[in-house]
C-alpha cells in the first residue's frame, strides 16, 4: 500500500479529469425545469384561431396532456413539426400548443400549410404565459399527467429519438397511470 | 428630414411612457437587482446586459414588480417558481449547493492539514539527521 502511494496523484488527476469530461457531455442550454412534479401553471388564454374562445390550464384535467410551445418565426419549429404530427398519430394524448409571441394571421398560415395536430393552440402574444411555464426559447414541450402535474419538459425541438425513447413510453406509462 | 424627426420624437415619447420612469433611489435598486438575475437565453450575461427578448421580457417584469411595490426577496421567489434557482447569480445555500459553498473552505482546510501534516514529518525526520557538530569539527581537525 505504501509503495503504491506515489500512484495517488495520477488517481487525482484522473478523477479530475473523468469530471471534467463528463462535464463537457452536458449540454449547458438544458436547465432542469422548476415545473417538474408540480402543477401545471394556470393561465387563461385565446385560442389563435377563434379568439372569442378561451383556452385555461382546466384542459388538462382528466387526460394525459403534451404541451408544445410553438412560433411561425421559429425555425426549428417547423422542422419539429413533423414529429409533433407523428406523435399525434402514434399516441392519443391530447396535443395543445402554446402560440408565442406571434401573429395571428402567421400563426393560422403556419398551421394551415403543416397541419394541425393540435386539439388548441393558445395565443400568447406577450409571452407573459410562457415566463409562468419557465419557458427560456422555442420549441419546448411539456407532459402533463392526467392530474394536471407536470412531469417532463424537452427544451428544444423533439427528435424522432426523443419521441420514440422518451415521450411515447413516459405517455404510455402516465396514462396506464391515470387508468 | 422635419418629418423623421417628428417620427423618432414620437417613438421616443411612447417609449418613455411605455417605461414609466422610477424615481431615482428606485431607479439605481432597479439596476442593482437585475444584475443579480441571470439571463436564462445568453447564460453568461445578468438580465441587465443582455440583448434576447426574453430578458428584456423579464426586465419589464421585474420593473413592474418593483412598481407594485414588492420586495426583491419576493420578485426573486417568483423568478426562482419559474426557471428555477438558476436564475439567481448567488444561488442558495441549500442541501444541493452545499458542495459549492463549502468546498472552497473545506479545500483549505484540507490542505492546511496536508500541509502541516508534512511540515510535522520533515521536522521529525530532520532532527535525528542534523549534522553533528562536534564529530564534523573532529573530522576537520584531523
Amino acid at each position: 500500500m505504501r509503495r503504491l502511494r506515489f500512484l495517488l496523484p495520477v488517481v487525482v488527476l484522473a478523477a479530475l479529469i473523468g469530471l471534467l469530461a463528463f462535464g463537457l457531455t452536458r449540454n449547458p442550454h438544458i436547465l432542469p425545469s422548476a415545473l417538474i412534479g408540480k402543477p401545471a401553471p394556470q393561465f387563461s388564454l385565446p385560442k389563435v384561431a377563434k379568439p372569442e374562445q378561451i383556452l385555461t390550464s382546466a384542459a388538462f384535467q382528466g387526460q394525459v396532456s403534451v404541451v408544445n410551445v410553438w412560433a411561425s418565426w421559429c425555425v426549428a419549429c417547423r422542422a419539429e413539426h413533423a414529429v409533433v404530427s407523428e406523435l399525434a398519430r402514434r399516441s392519443d394524448a391530447v396535443i395543445f400548443g402554446l402560440n408565442y409571441k406571434d401573429q395571428r394571421p402567421a400563426a393560422m398560415r403556419w398551421l394551415e400549410h403543416f397541419g394541425n395536430p393540435y386539439r388548441a393552440v393558445a395565443f400568447d402574444a406577450s409571452g407573459s404565459v410562457a415566463i409562468d411555464w419557465g419557458v427560456t426559447g422555442v420549441p419546448e414541450t411539456f407532459i402533463i399527467d392526467a392530474n394536471g402535474i407536470v412531469r417532463y419538459k424537452q427544451t428544444g425541438p423533439v427528435t424522432l429519438q426523443v419521441l420514440e425513447q422518451k415521450i411515447l413510453p413516459l405517455l404510455k406509462r402516465l396514462q396506464k397511470e391515470a387508468a | 428630414m422635419t418629418c423623421l424627426a417628428w417620427v423618432a420624437f414620437a417613438v421616443l415619447s411612447i417609449s418613455a411612457a411605455v417605461a414609466q420612469p422610477l424615481p431615482p433611489a428606485q431607479q439605481q435598486h432597479y439596476h442593482k437587482l437585475i444584475e443579480q438575475l441571470r439571463c436564462v437565453v445568453c447564460q453568461n450575461r445578468s438580465i441587465a446586459d443582455s440583448d434576447a427578448p426574453l430578458a428584456a421580457d423579464l426586465r419589464k417584469l421585474v420593473r413592474r414588480q418593483m412598481v407594485q411595490g414588492r420586495s426583491d426577496a419576493q420578485i426573486k421567489a417568483y423568478l426562482v417558481d419559474r426557471y428555477g434557482t438558476w436564475i439567481l447569480y448567488k444561488p442558495p445555500f441549500s442541501p444541493a449547493t452545499w458542495l459549492l459553498w463549502l468546498g472552497p473552505a473545506a479545500l483549505l482546510v484540507l490542505g492546511l492539514v496536508w500541509a502541516l501534516w508534512l511540515w510535522r514529518r520533515t521536522r521529525r525526520r530532520r532532527s535525528p539527521a542534523a549534522p553533528d557538530v562536534e564529530a564534523l569539527a573532529r573530522i576537520l581537525d584531523e
